[in-house]
Formats: C-alpha cells, sequence, structure tokens
C-alpha cells in the first residue's frame, strides 16, 4: 500500500482567487510584508495503484487541465524565490472530509481502488514573515482549531486518520452516596451543567432503583434536561416584581406567549409548540411549518461551520415535522459587534466580528446553496455587547400535505437512523450551550462544534421526500441537539424503546457508547418504519446512496433500553427521563430605569444627519450579504430581499409562491430591536411584533393570517434583574397576539450569553428578541415592493409619528439613548394594519414602506432612490401627536405602526375613504427630479439632497 | 405532432430539478425527473426522450471542481448513450451546474481538439465569491436551435464558479469563428463590458456555449428562473408584463422537436 500525494496548483496565468482573498485578509491584519499567496489543493490518498493511474488521477480528475496544473510529492519551495513560507491546513482525525468521499466514489468510477482519501490546503506565503506572524496568520485566517490542525514550515506529515476500534466497559457513576458538594462536584466534572437540585432527583432516582447510573444514563439525562432541550428557564414558576409590585407565574411560557395562542384559538393554527416547527394551514392541501434556531455559541468558536450547521440544522426541523415537509424558504438574522472595531479591542478569546460576520455568511451560504433552499428574508444588528456572544439565528420553512402533520409511532416499529454517519462532533452540544462563555472556552468545548455537509442532507431530504410521499413510515424526526438520544428519546416517549448501539453506523472506529448516543453528529434523522415497509423504504435509500440503517424497535414499556453487542448499557423509565426535571422556581424583577431626554439642539438642515444614519451598520444597505445567498432556486421567488429599478431596495418582506400550480403565497418577515431593550423590553417586543407585522403587510400578506415566533437571546438569566427583563418581554407577546390576532406558532430560547474577559469583565448582550413572521398572501400578482413608482402619484403617511425618539438611530449618533421608546398603541395599530392590507388587496397602492430605524426621513430616502425617483415631502401633512413639535422628531423618531403609501391619482379618493378614522395624511408626492426634498412645517427645506448622494451613503458601509 | 419528453436528471446535490421540470412543462414538454442511478443501470432508458437536461445545483457538492464529480461520473458511465443521443438528432441542455458538467465532460464545446478534452473551462468567479444577480444575454451563434436570434433576454444567474476560459488563444479564436459561442454578457443596451455586466469575468463575456450541431446548449444564467412576470426583480414597475425571458429556451426546445423528430 502506497501513500500518494498529489498537489494542485493554478497555472501562473491563472488568477489564484482563494490565494488572493487570503493575502487580502492579511492585510486586514495589519501585515504588509506579505507579498503574494499561492494556494494549492493537496489530496492525500492511499492504495495499490501505479504510476500510470496515478497521473491519470492528476489529470483526468484533480486537475482542471486549463487552469490548473499538479505535482506528484512535495513540491516544496517555489525556486527562485528568497522568501517563501509553506502552511499546510489538515482536518483533524474524525472530521468529516466530503471532498475525500466524493474523490473516493470518482476514483471507483475511474476503476482505480483507493483505501483511503484526506485532502488538505497547502499555502505558501511569498514575502517576509516571521515565525509569530506565520502563527498569526494560520491561527487567525487559514485555520480554525477547533476542527484543523496546522503544519507550518516543516516537512512533517499529517498523523494517521486510523483509530482503534473500541471495546465495551460499563462504568458506573456512583451517586448514591454523594453529598450536596459531591453531586455538583460530578455534575461539573461531567460537563451535564445540571443543577444541585437536579442532580438530587436523579440521586433520588437511583437510590429507589438500588444501583448506581451508567455513564449512559447519566449522558443522556444531561441531554434531555439540558436548558437547550427543555427551556427550563422559561417554563420555570416565577416571582416576578415589577416596579415593587408583585407577579407570580406558574409557568412563565405558558402563562405568555403560549396563553395567548390558546385564547385566540385560530382554526388555522394545525400544530402549535409541541412539534419541531409550528404548523399552520397554506391552503385547502397544504400547510406550512415555520422554525427559527439560534448557533451563536458554535458560530461564536467556528463561524462558519457554526452558521453553517445551524441553517443545516433547522431545516432538518420543517423535514422532521409532522411526517416531514419539503423546505421552501430559509431566513437569516445575524448580531455582531461592530466590524470596524480595532483589533487591539478585541478580547482575549474572541474573534474578530468582521472575521465572525465573514464566516457566518460564508457558513449560511454555502450551506443554503446547496440544499437548494432560497434564503429570502434576514437582518443585522451591530452592537459591541454582541463581541464575545454573537448571535446567529436560522430559520427554515417548510411546506407540506395538510393530512401528514402528525407523527403516529406505534410499538414494534422498528427505528431507523437514515442520513449521515455519526462522529464525535458536537458532543455535549445541548448542554454547552446552557453554560457561560469565558475566554479559555475555545480549548474547554471545541469538541462541541458539529461539521456539516450540505449534499449529504440534500441526498437525505431526497429520498425522504420520495418515502413520505410512498407513506413508507409512521414518524420523523431530526437528530439535533441531544443527538440520538434526543430524537428516539423523544419519538418512543409514550411508548418505550429500545436500541443496539453497535448497530449505528460510524464515520470512524472509537467511539464508545456514550458518544454514539449523545454525538450531534449532522445530517441525520430518525424514522419509525413498520416492518412490513422495511424492503420498499430501504429500496429508496439505496437507490439514491443514502445510508439507512436499523437501530433498535420500540416498545410498550415505556423504558429506554440501551444494548451494546448484547449487553444492557442503560435502563430508565421514558417518564423519569421526560417528566422528571425538578420544576424551578425563580426570581425576577424589574425596576424602571430613571432615564431622561438628551437635549440637542435643532438644526436649520439635517441632510448630515440622514447621510450617517444611512451609513449606519445597521440601517446601511446589506447586498454584499444578500447577493452571496441564492435568493431565487426553486423558482417561488415573487418580492425579492432587494427590488427597484436597480434591483436594489430594500423589500420589507420577501414572498415566494410554494407552488407552481396555484398563485397563493407566503409573506415571510421578522422583526427586532435590541436598542429599545435598553430602555424597557415591554416595549421592545411590541416594537418588535409591530415591526414584523408591518412588513408583512407592507409586500400584501393578509393582516388576519398572520402567525408569529419567538426567539429569546438573553444574558444570565440566574439573575433576577436580567431575568426580569425577559419576563417584561414575554409578557409584550402576550399582549401584542392578542391585539393583533395573530398567535405564535413556535419559539425557542438561548439563554446565558455572557461573555467573561480574560480581566473578569463580564460582557453580556443587549435583552435581543427576534420575532419571525408569516403571512398568506391570496394572490401574487397583487404584491407590492417598497421602491417609489412614478413622478405625480401621492405619498401618504398612516400612523402616527410621537414624540419618541428613545434607542432611535438618531440618538445613537448623537451617542445617545434617551428616555421616550417608541410605544404601540394596541388599539390602532391592529385597525391600522388591517385597512392598509385591504388598500393593498383593492389594488389602490403601488408602492408601500413601513418606518422602522431612521423613521420617516429614512424610509422616504429608501423609496426615492430604491425607484430612482425624487420625493417632495412636507411635515405639515404628517399625522402626529400634540408634543411632537420638533423636527428631528418628526424626521427621525421611530414610532411603530406607520406606514408610508405611494397612491396614483386616480385613487386617491378610494384610499382616503378607506383610511378614513385612521391617523393619516397626506405628506407629499413623487417627482421627476431626482431629489429627496422635506419641508418643515414653517416651511423650511430641512432635508434637500440628490438620491444618489443619499444611496452611496446607504450602500457603502458594507460593500465588502 | 411528436409528442416531447424531457428528462431531467438528478443526482446528489442537483437542486433545479423542480423548476427546470416545470419550465420545460409550461413549454408543451412531458417533463420527467429521473436519478442519473437509474440511467446508469438501464441505458436505454433515455431512448424514449427527445431532450436531456442537466439542471442547476452543487453535484456532488461540487467536490474537487464545480460538477467535475459528476461529469467523471458521465465520462465513464454515460458518455457514448449521450453521444448517441445527440447524434441521432436530439437536444442537450445544461443550466448552471450542467452546464460546468457538460464542459467538463467534454460535450461542451464538443468541438475537434485533436482528441484531447477539455480545451476549454469553467472556473471561479474573478469576484471570488458566489452572487445572485440579473444579467442581460445577446444571443451569438444562429445555428444554436435554443436561441431566438436577436432578442437580448434578461435573466439571473447563481453561481461562485462561472468564468469561462479557455485554454490559449487559439481555442478561443476557434470557438467565435465556428460559432460556439451561445450567449454573452451584456448591458441593457447591448454592450459588453466589465463586472457586473460581466458578473464572472469570462473570456469575451461568454455566458453560454453550444457544439458544433447547435443542439446542444450549456449557460450560466438559470432561464427556469424567469418563466412568469412576477421573477422579474421588478416586476412591480414594469408596464407590460410579459412572459418570462427563459421561456424562449424551453419553447424553441418543444418547437424544434416538434418539427423534426
Amino acid at each position: 500500500m502506497e501513500q500518494w500525494r498529489f498537489e494542485v496548483f493554478n497555472r501562473a496565468w491563472f488568477a489564484d482567487v482563494h490565494g488572493n482573498n487570503v493575502l487580502e485578509d492579511i492585510r486586514e491584519l495589519g501585515i504588509r510584508s506579505v507579498e503574494a499567496v499561492q494556494s494549492a489543493k493537496v489530496f492525500l490518498i492511499e492504495g495499490s495503484f501505479d504510476k500510470g493511474s496515478a497521473e491519470r488521477l492528476g489529470k483526468e480528475l484533480l486537475t482542471d487541465t486549463v487552469c490548473e496544473e499538479y505535482y506528484i510529492g512535495r513540491s516544496g519551495k517555489p525556486a527562485g524565490l528568497a522568501k517563501a513560507t509553506l502552511i499546510e491546513v489538515h482536518l483533524k482525525s474524525g472530521v468529516t472530509d466530503p471532498v475525500a468521499e466524493s474523490v473516493m466514489a470518482a476514483m471507483a468510477d475511474m476503476g482505480i481502488a483507493a483505501k483511503s482519501v484526506r485532502t488538505a490546503r497547502k499555502y505558501v506565503l511569498l514575502g517576509e514573515v516571521s515565525t509569530k506572524q506565520a502563527d498569526i496568520i494560520a491561527k487567525k485566517i487559514l485555520a480554525n482549531d477547533c476542527i484543523e490542525d496546522v503544519i507550518i514550515g516543516s516537512e512533517a506529515e499529517p498523523p494517521s486518520p486510523h483509530l482503534k476500534p473500541y471495546e465495551l466497559k460499563i462504568i458506573y457513576w456512583p451517586v448514591r452516596e454523594l453529598d450536596d458538594d459531591g453531586l455538583a462536584a460530578l455534575s461539573k466534572e461531567k460537563d451535564l451543567f445540571l443543577n444541585l437540585v437536579e442532580m438530587q432527583a436523579i440521586q433520588k432516582y437511583y437510590r429507589e432503583l438500588g444501583r448506581e447510573p451508567t455513564d449512559v444514563e447519566l449522558e443522556s439525562l444531561g441531554q434531555t434536561w439540558s436548558e437547550h432541550c427543555v427551556h427550563k428557564t422559561l417554563r420555570s414558576a416565577v416571582d416576578m416584581s415589577i416596579d415593587g409590585e408583585d407577579i407570580h407565574f406558574e409557568n412563565l411560557l405558558k402563562e405568555t406567549v403560549f396563553k395567548a395562542t390558546q385564547h385566540l384559538a385560530k382554526k388555522w393554527c394545525i400544530s402549535v409548540f409541541s412539534d419541531n416547527a409550528g404548523v399552520v394551514e397554506f391552503d385547502e392541501d397544504s400547510a406550512v411549518c415555520f422554525k427559527v434556531e439560534t448557533h451563536n455559541r458554535p458560530s461564536a468558536l467556528d463561524p462558519y461551520g457554526g452558521s453553517a450547521t445551524g441553517i443545516g440544522g433547522v431545516i432538518r426541523d420543517p423535514m422532521g415535522t409532522g411526517l416531514g415537509s419539503r423546505p421552501i424558504a430559509n431566513t437569516d438574522i445575524f448580531c455582531f459587534g461592530e466590524p470596524d472595531k480595532k483589533l487591539e479591542d478585541i478580547p482575549k478569546g474572541v474573534l474578530h466580528p468582521r472575521r465572525i460576520m465573514k464566516g457566518v455568511v460564508s457558513g449560511v451560504r454555502d450551506y443554503g446553496n446547496r440544499m437548494g433552499i432560497p434564503t429570502v428574508n434576514g437582518a443585522i444588528y451591530f452592537d459591541d455587547r454582541y463581541l464575545g456572544n454573537p448571535l446567529v439565528y436560522c430559520g427554515n420553512i417548510g411546506l407540506m400535505d395538510k393530512k401528514k402533520c402528525f407523527k403516529n409511532p406505534q410499538s414494534g416499529n422498528l427505528v431507523m437512523v437514515v442520513g449521515g454517519r455519526t462522529g464525535r462532533d458536537g458532543i455535549h452540544g445541548a448542554t454547552f450551550s446552557s453554560g457561560e462563555i469565558t475566554h479559555e472556552y475555545e480549548t474547554i468545548f471545541s469538541h462541541a462544534v458539529q461539521i456539516g455537509n450540505a449534499i449529504t442532507e440534500k441526498k437525505m431530504l431526497d429520498v425522504l421526500l420520495q418515502a413520505n410521499e410512498a407513506n413508507l413510515y409512521e414518524a420523523i424526526t431530526d437528530c439535533g441537539a441531544g443527538g440520538l438520544s434526543s430524537a428516539v428519546g423523544e419519538m418512543g416517549e409514550k411508548l418505550g424503546v429500545e436500541v443496539d448501539l453497535e448497530k449505528v453506523p460510524l464515520k470512524y472506529a472509537g467511539l464508545n457508547c456514550a458518544e454514539i448516543w449523545i454525538s450531534e453528529a449532522q445530517e441525520r434523522m430518525v424514522i419509525a418504519v413498520k416492518l412490513e415497509n422495511l424492503e420498499a423504504i430501504k429500496k429508496i435509500f439505496d437507490g439514491e446512496n443514502v445510508e439507512s440503517t436499523v437501530i433498535g424497535k420500540f416498545t410498550n414499556d415505556k423504558k429506554l433500553v440501551l444494548r451494546y453487542n448484547g449487553q444492557q448499557v442503560a435502563e430508565m423509565d421514558m417518564d423519569f427521563l421526560h417528566d422528571g426535571v425538578p420544576k424551578v422556581r425563580r426570581k425576577a424583577e424589574w425596576k424602571s430605569p430613571k432615564l431622561s431626554e438628551p437635549s440637542i439642539a435643532e438644526k436649520e438642515n439635517y441632510n448630515e444627519s440622514l447621510l450617517r444614519i444611512l451609513s449606519c451598520y445597521n440601517v446601511a444597505s446589506k447586498e454584499w450579504v444578500i447577493r452571496q445567498y441564492d435568493h431565487e432556486v426553486q423558482g417561488g421567488s415573487v418580492v425579492k430581499p432587494l427590488m427597484g429599478a436597480n434591483n436594489d431596495g430594500p423589500s420589507d418582506a420577501a414572498v415566494v409562491k410554494p407552488k407552481f400550480d396555484s398563485e397563493k403565497g407566503l409573506a415571510i418577515s421578522c422583526g427586532m430591536n435590541p436598542l429599545y431593550g435598553d430602555i424597557d423590553p415591554y416595549w421592545m417586543a411590541l416594537a418588535g411584533i409591530d415591526e414584523a407585522i408591518r412588513n408583512l403587510v407592507c409586500v400584501g400578506g393578509r393582516a388576519d393570517r398572520i402567525a408569529l415566533l419567538d426567539n429569546f437571546c438573553w444574558g444570565n438569566c440566574r439573575k433576577p434583574e436580567t431575568f426580569g427583563t425577559l419576563v417584561r418581554a414575554a409578557q409584550a407577546c402576550y399582549d401584542g397576539a392578542i391585539a393583533f390576532g395573530s398567535p405564535f406558532i413556535s419559539g425557542k430560547d438561548s439563554l446565558n450569553n455572557e461573555f467573561s474577559c480574560e480581566d473578569g469583565r463580564q460582557i453580556s448582550i443587549p435583552s435581543t428578541l427576534l420575532i419571525s413572521a408569516m403571512s398568506i398572501v391570496d394572490d401574487i400578482d397583487k404584491c407590492v415592493t417598497m421602491d417609489a413608482k412614478k413622478a405625480g402619484n401621492f405619498l401618504f403617511a398612516v400612523g402616527e409619528t410621537k414624540n419618541e425618539l428613545g434607542g432611535s438611530h438618531y440618538y445613537k449618533i448623537n451617542g445617545q439613548v434617551g428616555a421616550n421608546v417608541p410605544k404601540v398603541d394596541l388599539e390602532t395599530a391592529p385597525k391600522i394594519a388591517e385597512r392598509i392590507a385591504d388598500a393593498i388587496a383593492k389594488g389602490l397602492v403601488v408602492s408601500c414602506h413601513d418606518c422602522s430605524e431612521g423613521g420617516l426621513a429614512v424610509a422616504l430616502a429608501e423609496m426615492a432612490f430604491a425607484g430612482g425617483v425624487g420625493i417632495e415631502a412636507d411635515l405639515r401633512g404628517l399625522p402626529k401627536s400634540d408634543d411632537c413639535l420638533r423636527t428631528d422628531v418628526q424626521l427621525f423618531g421611530e414610532s411603530t405602526s406607520r406606514y408610508i403609501l405611494e397612491v396614483e391619482p386616480g385613487n386617491y379618493d378610494a384610499f382616503a375613504k378607506l383610511m378614513l378614522n385612521l391617523p393619516f395624511g397626506q405628506i407629499g408626492k413623487v417627482t421627476e427630479e431626482k431629489k429627496l426634498v422635506i419641508k418643515s412645517e414653517d416651511g423650511r427645506k430641512v432635508i434637500d439632497a440628490d438620491i444618489e448622494s443619499l444611496k452611496q451613503a446607504w450602500q457603502k458601509p458594507l460593500d465588502w | 405532432m411528436t409528442h416531447v419528453k424531457a428528462i431531467v436528471l438528478r443526482a446528489a446535490g442537483i437542486n433545479c430539478d423542480m423548476e427546470t421540470e416545470h419550465a420545460f412543462e409550461l413549454a408543451g414538454a412531458e417533463a420527467e425527473r429521473v436519478h442519473i442511478n437509474r440511467i446508469i443501470e438501464d441505458k436505454s432508458a433515455l431512448e424514449k426522450y427527445q431532450i436531456i437536461v442537466i439542471p442547476g445545483g452543487f453535484s456532488y457538492g461540487d467536490d474537487v471542481a464545480a460538477g467535475k464529480i459528476l461529469a467523471n461520473q458521465i465520462i465513464h458511465h454515460l458518455y457514448e448513450p449521450i453521444q448517441k443521443f445527440i447524434e441521432g438528432g436530439k437536444l442537450v441542455l445544461g443550466i448552471c451546474n450542467g452546464f460546468q458538467v457538460l464542459v467538463k465532460a467534454g460535450i461542451l464545446p464538443g468541438m475537434d481538439s485533436g482528441g484531447e478534452k477539455g480545451p476549454v473551462t469553467i472556473t471561479n468567479n474573478d469576484s471570488g465569491k458566489f452572487e445572485d444577480r440579473w444579467v442581460y444575454l445577446a444571443p451569438q451563434a444562429e445555428k444554436c436551435i435554443f436561441i431566438e436570434s436577436g432578442r437580448q433576454i434578461y435573466l439571473p444567474i447563481a453561481h461562485g464558479e462561472g468564468k469561462v476560459v479557455a485554454k490559449d488563444k487559439a481555442t478561443l479564436e476557434k470557438l467565435k469563428s465556428d460559432g460556439h459561442i451561445a450567449f454573452k454578457y451584456v448591458d441593457e443596451n447591448g454592450n459588453e463590458g466589465d463586472y457586473p455586466v460581466n458578473p464572472n469575468g469570462s473570456v469575451d463575456s461568454i455566458a453560454g456555449l453550444t457544439d458544433a450541431t447547435g443542439r446542444v446548449l450549456g449557460l450560466m444564467p438559470h432561464p427556469e428562473r424567469y418563466v412568469r412576470a412576477t421573477q422579474h426583480p421588478h416586476w412591480s414597475r414594469l408596464v407590460n408584463k410579459r412572459n418570462g425571458d427563459g421561456m424562449t429556451i424551453f419553447v424553441n426546445a418543444v418547437k424544434f422537436v416538434q418539427k423534426n423528430l
């Protein structure tokens, strides 16, 4: 057996795109001495073939001979140049190498047998590079410590990939005799993240059983009882004090978010808060399901892999909802530190926000695009409190058969695992999301990073859809947090299940029982199959090279039994596993902060303020990100994320048409404003709900079919004052959902997002509630976009502008927060939404945009430059409250429930009639001249700018 | 009239198969999505179709290079049946990843190059990243039956590796002189230009290639993504909402089969 080494370089006259990107990143690090970077692909192939075959491989498979050339063996340093540093990046052993798998298959097609294939990347840095610099470049740009090994300069070959097989050892962890300190120590030592009360409950259970738990049993409990899986905090009993007044909740979630859904009892809600995603009716035959997850911790460690598995994981939720759905759209919302931060201001143990952002965007791009699911909606927020804890929200929507919205596993069904193999990746992901990040975190939890392979998931999706259509399985769920432990455990919760762990297909040898059971290796689903369907379903899976394996059977004794080669390694009662977690009682507190409004001198002209707000990272165009996502695959796009005369205006929401044979559409949006939470999280949450709903209404979504999702990302909720802000937000969710008649259908939380710096300083994220929303569009031809259409048309403002600059971007650019946070008028807001939806459905509106960050002035600017037309507006026409007197408040205030609508002159009367009794007014018209002119109440031109300069200010900051 | 049947090939990572099937059905063909494994098992299954389509996606993850692994599979299992298919006067269409596959398998440009496969390739965009944006395309080769000569069309691209390059000057000259260039990227007024008019840096603004017969077309843009008026990126501003430009390619293919086969 010989090991062949191939190095593939670009030919000299072809741009080395990858090498150039690396060079750019090196310059961004401030290292100027590197003149050029050459990149090469390395293939290490073990096999008994001769030189002739090796040449064939090089020429026909590994190299694109037009623009590349290969070298068999080690090419060394390029000749003629004095200074060159070689760096090779290899995957750590055990990390999935999809390219290697493809090369193996392709070699088989060519008739050349390989025993193993590994791939690596090689970089030649030309120019003066010190050892320390090489180390920095390797660490910060080329490789990720969690999954990759770096070899700098040396001739050393990477370590052998072959691992020793595992020999069964049943390990008992004595708990029965431990005192409280001992229990706490055990939880910490094994990374269980269980508290003392929970450990005591486990101790009591095993004392009653009269034996000690096995390692597999304790690990299962750690997973099943993790914050990530059971949402202990949100379901806890809460003693809340609001400015000294006490309220008690027996179960916070059930008495707020969930209660609203129960009260509203909408007939079109099919399955809410029970399955992997919330399901609502789409049309007579179909339903849609929506789920949004966070993948914050993994993305902090490995932005690319973390976000890729974030989107990969959330796609499996709709795939595993009911009897499975077909994913039709992705959403992505990120929160990062500001990307222009100086390197020396970044705390130790944290990646630079720009690197995190680039990595996260690439991860979502590569996974989402490969899955063939359009990424249609999202947002990015920047705040330095996200430096240590970036937030990565990924959402997915699936379309499903209305008759297949529920699972029905039965005793006797086989437990089958489908898709990817199980490896050591992602161990302890679920429990790890329950702790707090520190500067040493990277080294301690590197094993929690999961490795994704989109094509494995795509193949699995293709065959599962066929099996679903042929009715060949009884239940399906995904392996997410907690791996097989959660997936099989949940599916068998009401039945009982036995699993033979040695049957689980592994990526490589050496995994022990506990690792097999809790690994969070990606791209795996579990299905329940009747014995009589086994052959038929296998045929479908085998036919497209998707691995499927029967690993156990559902029983009827309500026990979880795990075996390895026939020997029992765990036996637990399902009731204890799923309902045994002791209920938590927590204290929460909210004291209204003493804030005041700043005094900012009024100005004659606000052009500069407008330009600065347009250039705020939160407001600025996200085109650089959006264009990297395929937002049109599947052919369903109607309202794309960018629309307008030059295809570059910011759409309020996306609309997709999920069925070829129906004109019905689905509108998708989000709303979030962490800045308001610094003043009052109650109003922040309502503003988020109102914004998400406004966005749907703006594009033509029905106001009476809106479904909401909540994703709470919070700081350390063990602190009553932090938990208090979450309780405030949850109360707002109830009030908002009831007022708008829009139920929550699914939700998720990620708590304890705090970073401990080396110097002991703690950075907590701002309380961040993401509201995602979707609604039905009856006829996609009636959809409306935000770009102003035609000179001569009238512009109306609907919704009242109040004296509410608190938390606004106008205050932000002036270094202030303020006190007057926008407050949603729950009486009027739903009426406005309904009436505007009605006007759009009646065809009376040609463009519609909501006022959000940056207020009226930003909304008008965006409408003008997206349409390539001018706008003349007059603040006298703006509907406003009595105390809304200042021009800056009128221009930049962020009062909620406000819309700007463009109406053709011929529809003036019909439109005005429809808006009767609502706060509305004509504020101006669309003009030929490409300028935005806004006049104050006393007739001064307070904004007077050409649309090109406004657009540039908006496009430049993130045009990377 | 001939009953037109199109086979839309599926493989691991191919992901534009459903909308491509839909586009052919809109054009009046009967389209069927079939996994490549079924065809490798029974090559004669190809015979009942008149059109083979390799749709877009990331076949086998674009591992090694875009389209490379699927091209390798075709070379070793389906090269002859596909050659026979083309020689029989039938049509082959490759869109995006399908175009990359056709080029890497040597089916396009399919010109006489002294027995050597691959005088042309498709590689990384000059921008170094995947991009989804709309482009104008000017038709070139009159002989290509998919093309409506003289009609500039507007379609989206969505790729990271779309830069068409030839091995050398002579190859490029031959591509031009023998009429292998099917579409070029142009601006709204029909002129060639730099990024983003030419979104990936293709030599001579090449967006699509045809073979010597004119019955094989490969192109980077996605015609199946513009088959209804409301797919246009600013449809809400257009006064005349006409059918999507992408339909011309599918309709021409179906008409050709109806008339000639």
